[in-house]
């Protein structure tokens, strides 16, 4: 007997993979052509995507960008599109009706925006949430104008205010409710008293002013974003206050805010902005000048505070029970027990939530157009207007569009990138 | 800047349901003129690529402020969708609205407002492609028609059509723009909407000669200003500065021969200037050369209409109705004395 013992004394190289499992063939049979439904779902999708870049690209690419009206644009040449329009009102479309020698207010307001998110999107930042704090303020008098100290003189007002109702709970009182009404009188006493003469007076001293600026000018996506802005900013604390109450055990303030979200979402936003536009003014006594964007901003923060109690809601309900009790077995108050345990598991939650419903109101101001603001949507009815642009549609809206959908992926994106950092689905 | 904080304190603390003061009296202590004009209407009121406000109703605002403060730029113009037109006047937001406003029997009434008189005559017209072979809207019968639903315009055609034992199917659109593109796309034999709309809209077609506005009116549109009832005094200057701008058309006097009339021997030229002896104007509280002002601001009522609907603006609508009743239209003055 022979003894055959073989063994292989070097290992074998890896065959390469078949060539239906990696590289383009693998990644295309597995993502586009993996069954025989799939396959026909990928060639009808690349039809349709041939047939609209197709005609698109073509227009888009030797679109006209100098002509002077629409009508030098067809006699040019009618199939491609008459990008002038955008050439000849971009900054209105920004900027709306806003004096054109101050447009750099606008400008610096939107990189203060910026600016101010930044410690508010990413906790590495944090120490200069100061600035978040006074960018409302300096927002309001970079667009609006008028004299610095009338802004300034808010803040110091409120800021005395809240000082004060902190140290009350502090060192005297224990009791919320008398600290904060002592601390809203004090506030109400130096707006109604104190105010006027101090600003009079700094005025006096150093006169620090810029031009104003109405309303009526304000227009394209300064307006777009002031009232998105603020509507997101307001209703998002207004939004947490609403879905807390709506779970107290104390039945008025659980009336009051079921009653209130109820309501608001029972009806359509355009009915809330028709109510500031038009309502407002017969209820108010003649002559009173109730700035219109102030309004609009106030109904549009309504509104979307309704809706973001109900997603805070969701969250609070995805809460196991034993995390209330837990917290409240460690001896922690109401209040600390929402913002140390509660309010951070529930708001992570909530996140896809909260951003859609900040999408979906960034997108919703548009619907001021029908009530005579120009936001970019209004302005294109205003620029068509215009004998040299009437007949324009495409070229506007794309133009349009493209600036909406920027600042929506961008809110989109940063939720996603807040979920993977927080991890919410494990 | 105070305003916008205590906009809501002001409203709380003012006594409720004043009434208003002369308007007049309320303009000249503001220092201009608040005039409510469409957001964008073609022709009649709109922003320039500057950003200026330009059009037909905005020049009558113009010649508004220039009568009452000497300057056609005292004035603001506030931009009404036509859903809150209406309830912007009421409420006091504006002083006058002259908004392409059609002048009917209940918003006359009903909506407690005073016309002013008729700045343009418009009505409802068709527009059809030359290659249909169409001259008249009475060749329409069976005609497929883009139309936009909920319009005063979808019943006025059923009413024509049903008058002339015509019939037609209707195309539904939600607005101009859009019944605009189905026409183009072939969805409909003729369009309609107000003239000066179609016309405006014809001259920016790719080919606009390979389209034809029908010659035929179906309905009357007297567009015009308008303002609040309760004070007659200030209906009376907005009426009688247009009735100045359509004397002036009539009598020659221009923008530019405006200061040429001295020595005219027409005595009511003199009292519409206010270079005669007679001071009619102070009945009204507005100071002498208040209409030679108002004239001088855009021109007479015919310059108007040449620069914001006529050739010089790009529309090229034809005086029609709206030449002075000297020159076969139906404009019409009272006279100034």
């Amino acid at each position: 007997m022979t003894k055959i013992a073989f063994v292989r004394e070097k290992e074998i190289p890896p065959s390469a993979p078949p060539i239906t499992e990696v590289g383009i063939i693998g990644w295309l049979s597995q993502n586009l052509f993996s069954s025989w439904l799939n396959s026909i779902l990928t060639v009808l999708s690349v039809y349709f995507i041939v047939i609209m870049l197709w005609d698109f690209i073509p227009w888009a690419y030797g679109g006209h960008w100098n002509t002077k009206s629409l009508r030098e644009c067809l006699d040019l040449d009618p199939d491609v599109a008459c990008f002038s329009v955008l050439a000849a009102r971009w900054k209105q479309l920004l900027f709306g009706l806003y004096p054109s020698e101050e447009y750099w207010r606008p400008t610096l307001t939107f990189i203060f925006l910026l600016l101010a998110a930044v410690p508010i999107l990413f906790p590495k930042f944090f120490r200069f949430f100061w600035f978040s704090i006074i960018y409302p303020g300096l927002a309001v008098w970079l667009l609006w104008g008028g004299s610095f100290w009338s802004i300034s003189i808010v803040y110091i007002g409120l800021t005395v205010g809240t000082l004060l109702f902190l140290s009350l709970i502090r060192r005297y009182l224990k009791n919320y409710i008398i600290a904060a009404i002592l601390a809203f009188f004090f506030t109400a006493v130096f707006f109604l008293f104190i105010y006027n003469p101090l600003v009079v007076l700094l005025n006096g001293i150093l006169p620090i002013s810029l031009p104003f600026v109405e309303s009526l000018k304000m227009g394209g996506f300064t307006l777009s974003l002031i009232v998105g802005v603020t509507g997101i900013v307001a209703s998002f604390p207004i939004g947490i206050l609403l879905a807390l109450g709506r779970q107290s055990n104390l039945p008025v303030i659980k009336m009051i805010c079921v009653g209130f979200i109820e309501f608001i979402r029972g009806v359509p936003l355009i009915t809330l902005l028709f109510v500031a536009s038009v309502l407002l003014n017969y209820f108010l006594p003649p002559g009173t000048n109730f700035d219109i964007v102030l309004r609009v901003v106030i109904m549009v923060t309504l509104f979307s505070a309704a809706y973001m109690a109900e997603v805070i809601r969701g969250g609070l309900a995805g809460l196991p029970l034993g995390q209330h009790e837990a917290s409240a077995s460690l001896g922690l108050t109401y209040w600390q027990s929402q913002r140390l345990i509660i309010m951070p598991q529930a708001l992570k939650i909530s996140i896809p939530g909260i951003v859609n419903t900040f999408i979906g109101l960034f997108k919703d101001t548009t619907l001021v157009s029908i009530i005579s603001l120009r936001d970019p949507v209004g302005l294109a009815s205003t620029i068509r207007a215009d004998q040299k642009w009437n007949g324009i549609y495409w070229e506007l809206y794309v133009a349009i569009g493209l600036m909406f959908f920027i600042f929506c992926w961008g809110m989109s994106q940063y939720s996603q990138y807040l979920e993977r950092k927080l991890k919410t689905d494990k | 800047m105070k305003k916008l904080f205590f906009g809501v304190l002001a409203a709380l603390t003012f006594a409720a349901g004043g009434t208003f003061a002369g308007t007049l009296d309320d303009v000249k202590a503001r220092g201009n003129l608040l005039c409510g004009v469409s957001t964008g209407a073609p022709g009649f009121a709109t922003v320039d690529d500057s950003g200026k406000d330009v059009g037909f109703d905005v020049d009558y605002c113009r010649a508004l402020a220039a009568a009452v403060f000497g300057d056609p730029m005292a004035v603001k113009f506030v931009g009404l969708t036509s859903a809150v037109r209406f309830t912007a006047l009421a409420a006091g937001e504006v002083d006058i609205l002259a908004r392409n406003t059609t002048w009917t029997y209940s918003r006359d009434t009903d909506l407690k407002q005073t016309f002013l008189g008729v700045n343009y005559y418009d009505g409802q017209g068709f527009m059809v492609k030359k290659e249909l072979g169409v001259k008249s809207t009475t060749e329409l019968d069976g005609a497929t028609v883009c139309i936009q639903v909920g319009t005063t315009t979808e019943l006025n055609l059923a009413d024509y059509f049903k008058e002339n034992g015509m019939s037609y199917e209707p195309v539904p659109t939600a607005d101009n723009a859009e019944s605009q593109q189905q026409y183009l796309a072939g969805a409909c034999d003729t369009y309609t909407t107000d003239a000066s709309a179609l016309h405006g809209t014809r001259v920016n077609l790719e080919n606009p000669d390979d389209h034809l506005v029908l010659p035929e009116i179906i309905s009357k549109e007297p567009l015009g200003p308008l303002v609040r009832h309760g004070d007659d005094n200030w209906a009376d200057i907005g009426r009688w500065v247009l009735n100045a701008l359509v004397i002036a058309e009539e009598k020659g006097i221009t923008k530019a021969n405006i200061d040429s009339w001295k020595d005219t021997k027409d005595a009511e030229i003199h009292r519409l200037l206010g270079t005669g002896d007679d001071d009619i104007l102070a009945m009204v509280g507005l100071p002498k050369n208040a209409m030679y002002n108002a004239i001088k601001a855009g021109g007479n009522y015919g310059e108007i209409f040449e620069n914001n609907l006529g050739a010089t603006s790009g529309i090229n609508i034809e005086r029609g109705v709206n030449a002075s009743w000297t020159k076969g239209g139906i404009l019409y003055s009272p006279p100034f004395r």
